[in-house]
């Protein structure tokens, strides 16, 4: 979504300098999950604000519906039932989306100029109408969130609702969420407040109980709170330390400026080999400790 | 709600057992998001699965649907032996002293007076001792065998931990947790909340269950407290105003009751709903009946109702029997009936066994549906092949459709489960040719009228005289009807104390319930409302949130009844002296004058402590009852009984006692009961409920929730999965006695095989909101499987617990 009021700081396949007058607050959006009921009020809302529909789909077994984030639905909430002692049960549900990370990998990896952007104040975005369709973001991020849309061959993902966020109001979901698990603000109050969920968390049992920033991805302005923030493959293979992949990095470091120039073919082999098998290694732990999603 | 929704955030602990407030009250839940945030309250869910409360609760513990006040039971026993009650309490405040006939008795499951042939019981010797003067004899010592807490302890003695855990498959460990975590709130600066909801309500025993939760809370003191009470989640954003307005077969607007058939008289009427003090300085408000009474005659049928024909007492029906739903469709089923309105309601859907509804519905000459959405119900008649497999052809009733507005497209007022009673404004003009309800039913009124005008008829009154003068006749106003609830002066009201004041001039709206009279002078159709339109304007458009205490008690927002009060007998929140037993979260207090504080005082303003008026003021003892003499129709104490399908042979508790097995008091039709189902070919419990995506059989039209959750499913468990060979995803058959669904099954670690008297009990969920109307894909009617038997007291059928087999397709 194009926005006049947001500085941009970093434009994908660009190299033009950004600009850099304005100060501005980096913003956060934090997911408690120990205050998370599942109700999906949040997906309901990012569908109304966004004026998407997705398909009305069938049962598959689980909760999560639609089953999977799609060009229409860009949050899903992902139900992991987990018994990490015996005998006690845990139904954790972690509402999916973009993370918006502050080193993205799918704007490192997007070749079309200007497609993918990131504001200053950190949240990443997709400008569809320079979107070409090729699925390398895709690849590029280290959450499998960006999905590619049949119907116009462009890739969506949360927006983390810029053309709100850009006139001083919430994200939909977090105005809606019910429960407050969901909250809105500078990252550095968010960080705070987290902080003192962790310390009620603690209090509760929960001794591992810590908050979700990951650095591999210079942080995000997704984060959650997680009541076992030593495992967070078991909230529904939520990756433990989330890197962009070298090939990605070298794509954007060496590659797409020899790409310019014509050159580098052999490189690119690699690269493509890698786009389609995928680099999801997160998905593998994913499925140890949970059961029934 | 003795409570209210906000106030949950003072809980020490909340208990959510009978009721699944994450899922079917998200919005409500914030309170209990907030208890745990910032008061360190704890969260405990009981239920037969884990929920999406249970998902961020501190502690679960399973149980077997249908065997809570074996639970419960067991909580009062806890309590009781572990001597973890508010003691002050309980001897100034509730019934435990007093002195109980000596004719009442309890012998194996069954109470004293039972008519086996009738299934009802003569409530006579469920009584208390009175002595000449007239007044309950009591004990204060406790120590006689006869007075209640006495009893109430031989009573639960049985409810031992063992067998508790025995009944109703919580193992003993995780009971004894819970028991330890209720019990700190025995404290007088503690409270523990109950949420509870249809998991209660829809049980043969359903009242009973929540009655029995009601006693732990007594046992605790914490009724009248702040984050205390019994809180029921209401369904509907408007069922709360529904039973208030009294739109149930036996009531009157206010819970005022219709007179029964042999209540001819009208003295005698009135008599026996005006309850004298059964203690010396009670209050009784009850005593005020007459007033509600001919406030409400007023109201309905001004001049025509004075004093010489009884304020219009014959106009009145007078009930044979209960014509509760599940009643009147019975009498349709044998054919009695002619006709049935169906209004904003569901009965194909909502009503248990689904065959019996459907042929129901055939035996009828025509079926009026007003209803914003086309229902299940409206389109009985069509063939939707397994959905709803009937022959049109063979379908002889008529039905109309009255397309009618939804709530967003017109004004009034709502009542939330805090008895909050709040104004609302359209949002949006009404589709097509969709009317208000208040249209509709004016519509057919006037019609009605006009035909008893020009065709006379055995006895016109009641419909000729009702008052009906709104400005446009066609279409009485939400303001005009609220005005009427609320109560008006028809004669000028002179001050009781100073004869020569005027405090309200004929046709003024009135301030409260406290103006209404007996003599006709007052108009009023619903007491309990009385004050929410007063001469100051509409009070429930009112939206200032301040909160002084910073306890949630918003005295200007909207309106609450009775009085604006917030919080239901809150002068149990004081000792006996009129001390806050917790300081630091005090509603109100006596200040040496009078009665004062952040919420109003539900109570008589200027009674002092000395005075020893006691704060159940509704009750004619003037204290809070564990014995409840003949209040219930089921017994005094509450009792566990099976559900009428149940997994086991006996009661565990009388085992030897068939006749003990299920309420001995609760209502079965003749050709209702062999269609109960056996556990050799029915093996597993099921139990229905709802899901947070959708809202009853509604949303299913509405694109948006039908993404959120498409599809029907069955809930099953890893261990009964394994043994029918389900995996997750796969297709089902659910079959009862009475039909079968198909679904897709979700295989769930959430749904635990629990050990009950010795066999293995497995539990079947089944969500409701399925059907073959709207955008959802077409489902079963989940009521297809449901049985229909009511409770004793409030006829609600037992939805929650009952027998089905499922096989994967
Ligand atoms: S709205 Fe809030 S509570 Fe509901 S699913 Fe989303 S994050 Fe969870
Ligand atoms: S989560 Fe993926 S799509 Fe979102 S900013 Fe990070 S890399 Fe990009
Ligand atoms: S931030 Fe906006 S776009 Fe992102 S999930 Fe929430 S509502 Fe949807």
């Amino acid at each position: 979504m194009a926005l006049q009021s947001l500085d941009i700081t970093s434009r994908s396949a660009t190299t033009t300098p950004s600009p850099g007058v304005r100060q501005t607050q980096k913003v956060a959006k934090l997911i408690d999950i120990s205050k998370c009921i599942g109700c999906k009020a949040c997906q309901v809302a990012c569908m109304e604000w966004n004026d998407l529909r997705d398909e009305i789909g069938t049962n598959h077994g689980v909760y999560d519906n639609p089953l999977d984030l799609t060009d229409k639905s860009w949050t899903v909430m992902r139900f992991s039932e987990v018994e990490l002692e015996k005998g006690k049960l845990e139904w954790l549900i972690r509402k999916d989306g973009c993370m918006h990370c502050a080193d993205p990998g799918c704007l490192k990896a997007c070749p079309a100029p200007g497609a993918i952007v990131q504001y200053s104040n950190g949240i990443v975005d997709f400008h569809e109408e320079h979107c070409i369709g090729c699925g390398y973001c895709i690849t590029g991020c280290p959450f499998n969130i960006p999905r590619l849309s049949k119907k116009d061959d462009k890739v969506y993902k949360c927006t983390l609702c810029s053309d709100r966020v850009s006139v001083g109001m919430e994200p939909a979901c977090v105005k809606t969420c019910p429960t407050g698990a969901l909250v809105f603000g500078s990252k550095e109050d968010m960080i705070q407040h987290a902080e003192e969920r962790i310390v009620d968390l603690k209090s509760r049992g929960y001794n591992n109980a810590g908050l979700y920033d990951p650095p591999g991805v210079g942080g995000t302005h997704v984060m959650y709170v997680l009541q076992h923030a030593d495992q967070p493959q078991i909230y529904n293979g939520l990756p433990k330390d989330p890197q962009i992949s070298l090939l990605v990095e070298l794509w954007k470091g060496v590659l797409k400026p020899i790409m310019s120039l014509g050159l580098g073919l052999v490189a690119l082999t690699g690269f493509f080999h890698y786009v389609t098998v995928g680099p999801n290694e997160v998905k593998e732990d994913a499925n140890e400790n949970q059961h029934g999603r | 709600m003795t409570n209210h929704w906000v106030d949950i955030k003072n809980a020490n602990l909340v208990l959510v057992m009978g009721g699944n407030a994450a899922e079917a009250h998200p919005c409500g839940f914030k309170w209990v998001t907030e208890a745990k945030a910032h008061n360190k309250a704890k969260l405990i869910v009981v239920d037969p699965r884990f929920t999406r409360s249970a998902a961020v609760a501190d502690y679960y513990a399973p149980v077997r649907a249908g065997s809570d006040i074996a639970f419960l039971g067991g909580v009062i026993n806890y309590l009781l032996t572990n001597n973890k009650i508010q003691h002050e309490y309980v001897k100034a405040y509730t019934d435990a002293g007093f002195i109980v006939r000596t004719d009442y008795t309890f012998e194996d499951g069954v109470f004293s007076g039972y008519d086996e042939t009738k299934r009802k019981y003569d409530k006579s010797t469920w009584m208390y001792e009175l002595g000449a003067d007239g007044y309950v004899k009591t004990d204060p010592t406790l120590t006689n065998p006869r007075c209640v807490f006495n009893l109430m302890k031989t009573h639960y003695a049985r409810y031992t931990p063992e067998l508790v855990s025995s009944i109703t498959g919580t193992p003993k460990e995780q009971f004894l947790k819970v028991c330890e975590m209720i019990a700190e709130t025995s404290a007088p600066d503690r409270t523990m909340t109950i949420m509870y909801a249809l998991g209660w309500t829809q049980h043969s025993v359903g009242a009973q269950m929540i009655r029995t939760a009601a006693m732990v809370q007594l046992l605790l003191g914490n009724i009248g407290m702040v984050g205390g009470g019994m809180n029921a989640l209401r369904g509907h954003s408007n069922i709360q105003g529904l039973t208030d307005l009294g739109l149930l077969s036996e009531a009157l607007p206010g819970y005022l009751t219709l007179p029964k058939e042999a209540e001819t008289d009208y003295k005698a009427y009135i008599e026996k709903r005006v309850q004298k003090p059964l203690r010396p300085g009670q209050f009784s408000y009850w005593q005020n009946y007459g007033k509600f009474h001919v406030s409400l005659m007023k109201a309905w049928y001004g001049d025509a109702a004075h004093k010489d024909n009884n304020f219009a007492f014959d106009y009145l029906p007078k009930l044979d029997k209960p014509h509760d739903i599940l009643q009147v469709f019975e009498d349709m089923h044998q054919g009695k009936l002619n006709g049935y309105f169906c209004q904003g309601f569901n009965p194909l859907a909502a009503f248990p066994c689904k065959a019996k509804v459907g042929r129901a519905l055939t035996k009828l000459k025509y079926l009026v549906t007003i209803d914003p959405l086309v229902t299940e119900t409206s389109t009985f008649w069509e063939n939707h092949g397994e959905y709803n497999d009937v022959d049109p052809a063979k379908i002889q009733t008529e039905v109309f459709r009255l397309p009618s507005t939804c709530f967003a497209e017109e004004d009034g007022s709502l009542v939330s489960s805090s008895r909050v009673l709040q104004w609302h404004w359209k949002g949006a003009d009404p589709t097509a040719e969709a009317k208000s309800d208040l249209e509709i039913v004016a519509g057919i009124f006037l019609r009605l009228r006009g035909l008893y005008q020009k065709e006379g008829g055995a006895f016109p009154d009641p419909i000729l005289k009702v008052t009906w003068n709104y400005a446009i006749l066609s279409a009485p106003s939400p303001e005009e009807i609220a005005r009427e609830y609320s109560g008006k002066a028809l004669d000028d009201l002179m001050d009781p104390k100073d004869k020569t004041k005027v405090v309200r001039k004929a046709g003024e709206q009135l301030d409260g319930f406290g103006q209404l009279t007996d003599d006709g002078k007052t108009a009023c159709g619903c007491w309990i409302f009385s004050g929410a339109w007063s001469e100051k304007g509409n009070l429930m458009g009112r939206r200032d949130n301040s909160d002084p205490s910073g306890l949630g008690i918003t005295l200007n927002w909207a309106y609450a009844w009775p009085s604006n009060r917030r919080v239901q007998y809150n002068r149990a929140s004081c000792d006996p002296s009129g001390k806050p037993w917790d300081p630091k979260r005090k509603l109100i207090g006596w200040n040496g004058a009078k009665w004062a504080g952040v919420d109003v005082p539900d109570f008589k303003p200027d009674a002092a402590p000395e005075d020893a008026m006691n704060p159940f003021i509704m009750n004619s003892e003037g204290v809070g009852r564990f014995f409840v003499v003949d209040k219930m129709g089921d017994g005094p104490f509450p009792e566990h009984y099976e559900p009428f399908e149940s997994p086991l042979d006996v009661n565990p508790l009388h085992p030897k006692n068939p006749k003990a097995k299920n309420s001995p008091a609760a209502r079965v039709f003749k050709d209702d009961l062999d269609q109960f189902g056996d556990a050799k070919e029915f093996p597993y419990v099921a139990t229905t409920y709802r899901l947070t995506e959708h809202f009853h059989y509604w949303t299913k039209h509405t694109k948006l929730a039908a993404i959120m959750q498409p599809e029907q499913f069955v809930e099953i468990g890893e261990d009964l999965a394994k043994m029918k060979n389900i995996k997750s995803g796969d297709r089902v058959r659910v079959r009862s006695i009475r039909g079968f669904i198909k679904a897709v099954a979700v295989v769930t670690k959430r749904i635990r095989t629990l050990e009950v008297y010795g066999k293995k009990v497995y539990t079947v969920g089944i969500p409701i909101h399925w059907g073959f109307q709207g955008l959802a894909p077409n489902g079963f009617i989940a009521n297809t499987l449901t049985p229909s038997v009511g409770d004793a007291n409030t006829q609600t059928p037992e939805f929650k617990a009952f027998l089905v087999t499922i096989d994967k397709l």
